[in-house]
């Protein structure tokens, strides 16, 4: 049972979360958050270091407050969130080393869980459906958010080779989805009008905030080493979400979806990396037997529930409610129907 | 014209022939079908009355085929129209894992293919008893005709003739779901990449899969050697099935190979835009959008008895020497079954 746990990323929305569901748990005596930043929100009862993970002071914070359990939430998304590509790459892959190797001399650390995420796959039509956690990615993302998870993923991997003693538990969430969560999903979803590959449909999974924090808050409390994809059941296209959302969508041909990703990208509006417009062209499935079997973890909303709830929270569909449609439907079926009786 | 329409063993009077190319010409014209049990409906004088409510008895009034058996009021079909396209706007519909949406395909998709099927190219199928009710079980057909319609066309020929309604889960080529449009519209219908996690899983979850190893060797080449099976890839659906112990069902189909006969092939013209191939047929590209219009060929479609893998043992699929054994069985049943087709065959086009 960890005593000690160490959040990074705490200053995140998802973070944060997780380092005050920690402090809730009875058995834990200490959580320490680390970020760059303060915390906006509150981290309940969770100790707050202002600390880079970039640099070797990580490693005295690991030491001085004597951590077991590490989880390592720090790779971000979103490069605006980061103030920029450039640092958000330091962050993600600099900072993973900086902490890996810290973890490496610790006597003291024993468990290691990862948040990492199912865009380590990539997206292309040579994808199989679904993927399971030991297949290859059959094209490796070349950049962005998805080539640092790879990284990451590649340290931990190390990591876990060079101290066997410590229980690594990797977990590759699919897109994050919920009330709260800020995602380059969530932003693209509430753009005003839906910018989509022409000619294509992409597959996606979801996973809801909170069952994504459940199933990391498992994974820190119980042994769980290994890694596991999480996702919500089922499936979703992205028209037909788009649709659930009310909003009106855009088909752009292939050729021009990089000007308007950088268009949009540069608005500030969502994340349109060249990495993401292959996402939202082929999307993506993974297979979550071996989280369900082996983890023993079964999220609480499926998919399409997930995203249900994201537009329910965020009153997207203001404009097309489903209960107008419905409306109608019934007034167009009186009227043809009482014409005819 | 009509009940004489009967497998090509009997010898027919050549007036009566006759006649019935006159008719075959007309894709109006509708010939109740042979064993198939494709239903055919009649007569276009009886069809302009459509709006009738009770069918008159008898075959010359049968309802057209893919439509359900009992008489719909009209005004429930708008009902139901209705909640389809309320469906559609809300996205509230389900897709499977791979993407495969029913309720689109049956009432969208399919529909073009209905008449096609029965009307058009009057796809005569054969063995369909070799196919299970339920479960896993793999077909594996031949390829061909420039433009891949063989593979729709035996998916209707499932779906609507045989008694379990079996939905054909195909697997194409990469490129299929590279190009737009289709790759989007063949993921819908049901199809997904032809790779063994993905074919292992649909045989596990106990669909029927459908499979043209030929690939495009197979739909690309030249008039002069239609009905010559090319190489059946490395044998990986072989695997899959033994994997999976799933059957295998050899498939041959005849009649497609006529639909677009490809004289040449514009290799060049190919290679700039990222084809396969660039098919030059009689009509096409000469007669532009016409040229887009596939003949009549008249086409059978014969499964064949099913190959059972469960004898083998469990690791059969990595004894490269009976999956080529195997592989060679299937396809040699297949070229077997073409040339016998295709003596019994009267003509292309009857």
């Amino acid at each position: 049972m960890p005593k000690v746990v160490l959040v990074t990323g705490v200053s995140r929305y998802l973070g944060g979360r997780m380092a005050r569901i920690l402090t809730e748990d009875p058995s834990i005596d200490r959580v320490v958050g680390v970020d760059v930043v303060p915390p906006r929100m509150d981290i309940g009862g969770a100790e707050f270091v202002r600390a880079d993970i970039r640099n070797p002071i990580i490693a005295k914070v690991i030491n001085a407050a004597e951590v077991d359990t590490v989880v390592h939430m720090g790779v971000i998304a979103t490069p605006v969130q980061a103030g920029g590509r450039m640092s958000m790459k330091e962050i993600n892959v600099i900072g993973t080393m900086q902490l890996l190797a810290a973890c490496q001399k610790s006597p003291s650390v024993s468990k290691l869980v990862v948040k990492s995420s199912t865009s380590i796959y990539g997206a292309g039509p040579k994808d199989p459906a679904m993927f399971t956690e030991e297949m290859e990615p059959k094209h490796t993302p070349g950049s962005g958010w998805a080539k640092d998870s790879v990284e990451v993923e590649s340290y931990v991997r190390g990591f876990a080779r060079r101290r066997p003693d410590v229980s690594v538990t990797t977990l590759r969430f699919a897109n994050f989805l919920g009330p709260r969560v800020e995602t380059p999903m969530s932003s693209y979803f509430e753009l005003p009008v839906i910018p989509t590959l022409l000619g294509h449909d992409a597959r996606l999974q979801f996973i809801h905030e909170d069952d994504g924090l459940e199933a990391l808050r498992q994974a820190t409390i119980d042994e769980h080493p290994g890694m596991f994809n999480v996702a919500g059941d089922g499936i979703i296209l992205l028209t037909q979400a788009a649709r659930r959302a009310g909003r009106p969508t855009i088909s752009l041909p292939a050729s021009s979806a990089g000007l308007v990703g950088a268009i949009i990208r540069r608005l500030g509006l969502a994340d349109f990396s060249p990495e993401q417009v292959r996402f939202l062209t082929y999307g993506r499935g993974v297979d979550t037997t071996r989280m369900r079997t082996v983890f023993g973890f079964t999220p609480q909303h499926t998919t399409p529930e997930t995203f249900d709830a994201f537009v329910k929270s965020r009153r997207l569909n203001r404009m097309l409610p489903p209960e107008r449609v419905e409306a109608v439907e019934d007034q167009l079926v009186s009227l043809l129907t009482g014409r005819v009786s | 014209m009509a009940d004489a329409r009967v497998i090509p063993i009997k010898a027919k009077d050549p007036k009566e022939r006759a006649k019935k190319k006159a008719a075959a010409k007309r894709p109006t014209a509708k010939r109740p079908p042979a064993s198939s049990g494709v239903r055919g409906s009649r007569g276009s004088a009886a069809t302009a009355a459509a709006h009738d409510e009770e069918p008159e008895a008898a075959a010359d009034h049968a309802p057209l085929p893919g439509a359900e058996p009992a008489p719909v009021a009209w005004d429930r079909k708008v009902a139901e129209f209705l909640a389809f396209l309320r469906r559609r706007v809300t996205g509230d519909y389900e897709v499977d894992e791979f993407g495969y949406d029913r309720e689109l395909t049956d009432r969208v998709l399919n529909a073009p293919l209905r008449p096609l099927y029965s009307k058009w190219f009057r796809v005569e199928t054969r063995g369909l008893e070799n196919i299970p009710d339920t479960g896993g079980a793999l077909i594996v057909a031949n390829h061909s005709g420039t433009v891949a319609i063989d593979s729709l066309m035996t998916s209707i020929a499932l779906l609507d003739h045989h008694p379990a309604r079996r939905q054909l889960r195909m697997l194409g080529a990469n490129l299929v779901f590279q190009t737009p449009v289709v790759g989007e519209y063949a993921r819908k219908s049901g199809s997904t990449l032809a790779c063994a996690p993905d074919a292992e899983r649909l045989l596990n979850k106990g669909e029927l899969v459908g499979v043209w190893p030929e690939g495009f060797k197979g739909v690309g080449k030249p008039f002069s050697e239609r009905y010559k099976l090319q190489r059946f890839g490395r044998g990986g659906f072989v695997s899959a099935a033994l994997r999976t112990k799933s059957p295998i069902i050899p498939c041959a189909i005849v009649g497609a190979e006529e639909i677009y006969p490809m004289i040449s092939n514009a290799k060049t013209l190919a290679r700039i835009m990222g084809v396969p191939y660039f098919p030059i047929t009689p009509t096409f590209p000469w007669l532009g959008p016409l040229g887009l219009v596939p003949l009549p060929s008249k086409w059978i479609i014969e499964f064949g008895e099913p190959i059972y893998t469960d004898d083998f043992p469990d690791n059969a699929a990595d004894d490269p020497m009976l999956v080529f054994n195997l592989t060679d069985q299937v396809r040699e049943t297949i070229q077997q079954t073409l040339y016998k087709l295709l003596v019994q065959r009267r003509s292309v086009f009857l």
